[in-house]
């Protein structure tokens, strides 16, 4: 069982709720989205309460992650999105601090669930569409027609458009999720080999080297994949929501 | 929606894994009690295999989309009407207060401009009237002395004069008492040598005769 890289993946329930048939159950998954959710509100919440006009290392740490997420945003929708900056932000810090808690040793990662991903991505997707269509109407399906085609190429281009536009969730989804997976089950595949490894005798103790060195190598690579998957998650979604905020404008 | 037809693909999916590959968790005697729990219980009611990869287990997508909702949800309220507005209001503040404590020193470098351009001002204004100053003082000096030397080179003019005057009314004097000399040193010469007297006029003519 410990060695099993599977293992950490695995669903428990906590308190099992069930609603008219559907499964509603408090899961390990739902209490580490709450510890996210706690997690990243009371770092924000507590390292801002001092208001300082000079900040505590704490204080710029919030600051930091509120001005880099704000110029993301801002250079790519420009300042017409900023209206969606609560909603990019808590996506940053949702997906940020849940990749993190990740890295820590039997902690479950929340990111590492396809079902998980995809709903937030089609969150983004819908917050598109439905900014979209509420703000632009029919001139939002000026999105499917780049600029400066030509009209018969238009009908090669637009089917592309639109199939590159419903992949989006797909694509955003599989590749927070994939990354999440694939680097904790490689983390756990190499750290059971130090394990089986150093249980064969001498020999084995020595040989176990090679992939704790390996193991270590491969957690600072995570913790730079935690941080970069949440950044790629942030940027997709400012693009696709530039879309929402100027169709047409590519 | 979405939920119901996952599932159905996840049925599928979890025979073909339990038909390839042998489950590494029914390859472990006794799998976490906790996990049998899990996966046994299904909405459907199906008996979910041991195989199932844990993220693609559909039986778990209701349970994590709702969670994933209630919590994102709060979380996204609690920072878009609390934590958003205090940290932009920080920098907000701190950018004012830079922008007003920049624009306080520009002031203020404007007014030290201000004063040393006053102060370059006042000191060529001293410099030039301490110039001015000195030139009439100068010129006074000048002036004064120029008098004095005109003063004093008048008078030794004059006492030049004068002595110059007085030699030459001695001259006069003395040219004119010669001939008188002469013709008594003459008449006395003659006294003596002739032992007689002459009268006056004739050796007073000799003497204009030697004269001229």
């Amino acid at each position: 069982m410990s060695n099993d890289p599977i293992h950490q993946f695995h669903i428990t329930k906590w308190i099992p709720i069930d609603l008219g048939g559907i499964d509603l159950s408090f899961t390990n998954s739902s209490a580490f989205m709450v510890a996210t959710v706690g997690v990243a509100s009371a770092f924000l919440y507590l390292t801002s309460s001092n208001r300082g006009l000079i900040p505590t290392r704490l204080q710029s740490i919030s600051e930091m992650a509120y001005e880099f997420v704000a110029s993301t945003l801002r250079e790519s929708a420009g300042n017409a999105g900023m209206k969606f900056f609560p909603f990019v932000f808590s996506l940053f810090m949702f997906v940020l601090v849940a990749n993190m808690l990740g890295m820590f040793p039997y902690f479950f990662t929340v990111t590492s669930q396809i079902i998980v991903t995809f709903a937030l991505a089609l969150l983004v997707i819908g917050t598109v569409l439905a900014y979209g269509f509420a703000k632009h109407g029919f001139k939002f399906l000026g999105v499917f027609i780049p600029s400066g085609v030509p009209a018969p190429l238009l009908l090669l281009v637009v089917p592309i458009e639109i199939i590159s536009f419903l992949s989006r969730p797909i694509s955003l989804s599989v590749r927070l999720f994939a990354n999440m997976l694939a680097g904790h089950i490689t983390l756990k595949v190499f750290a059971g080999f130090v394990a089986s490894l150093s249980a064969l005798g001498a020999l084995g103790i020595g040989g176990a080297v090679l992939p704790l060195a390996m193991t270590v190598a491969l957690t600072g690579l995570e913790f730079l994949v935690a941080f970069l998957q949440a950044y790629v998650f942030t940027v997709l979604t400012c693009m696709y929501l530039n879309d929402a905020v100027h169709p047409g404008g590519h | 929606m979405f939920v119901s037809s996952a599932n159905a693909a996840s049925t599928t999916e979890t025979v073909a894994q339990t038909d390839t590959h042998g489950t590494p968790e029914a390859a472990v005697p006794g799998a976490t009690p906790d996990a049998h729990a899990a996966e046994t219980h299904t909405e459907t009611g199906v008996p979910h295999q041991q195989g199932v990869f844990p993220p693609f287990d559909s039986s778990h997508f209701a349970s994590q989309i709702l969670w994933l909702a209630v919590t994102f949800a709060a979380f996204y309220l609690f920072l878009s009407r609390v934590v958003l507005p205090r940290i932009g209001g920080i920098i907000e503040t701190r950018r004012d207060r830079i922008a007003t404590d920049l624009d306080q020193a520009a002031r203020m470098k404007q007014d030290s401009d201000d004063a040393f351009a006053a102060y370059e001002q006042e000191l060529a204004d001293a410099k030039k009237k301490a110039g001015g100053i000195a030139q009439t003082a100068r010129d006074e000096a000048k002036a004064k002395a120029d008098a004095e030397q005109a003063d004093i080179s008048a008078a030794l003019e004059k006492k030049l004069s004068d002595a110059e005057a007085s030699i030459a009314a001695i001259k006069d004097k003395a040219m004119k008492e010669v001939g008188t000399i002469a013709e008594d040193t003459a008449s006395e010469i003659v006294k003596k040598i002739l032992g007689g007297s002459i009268d006056k006029a004739s050796i007073s003519a000799a003497v204009k005769a030697v004269r001229g």
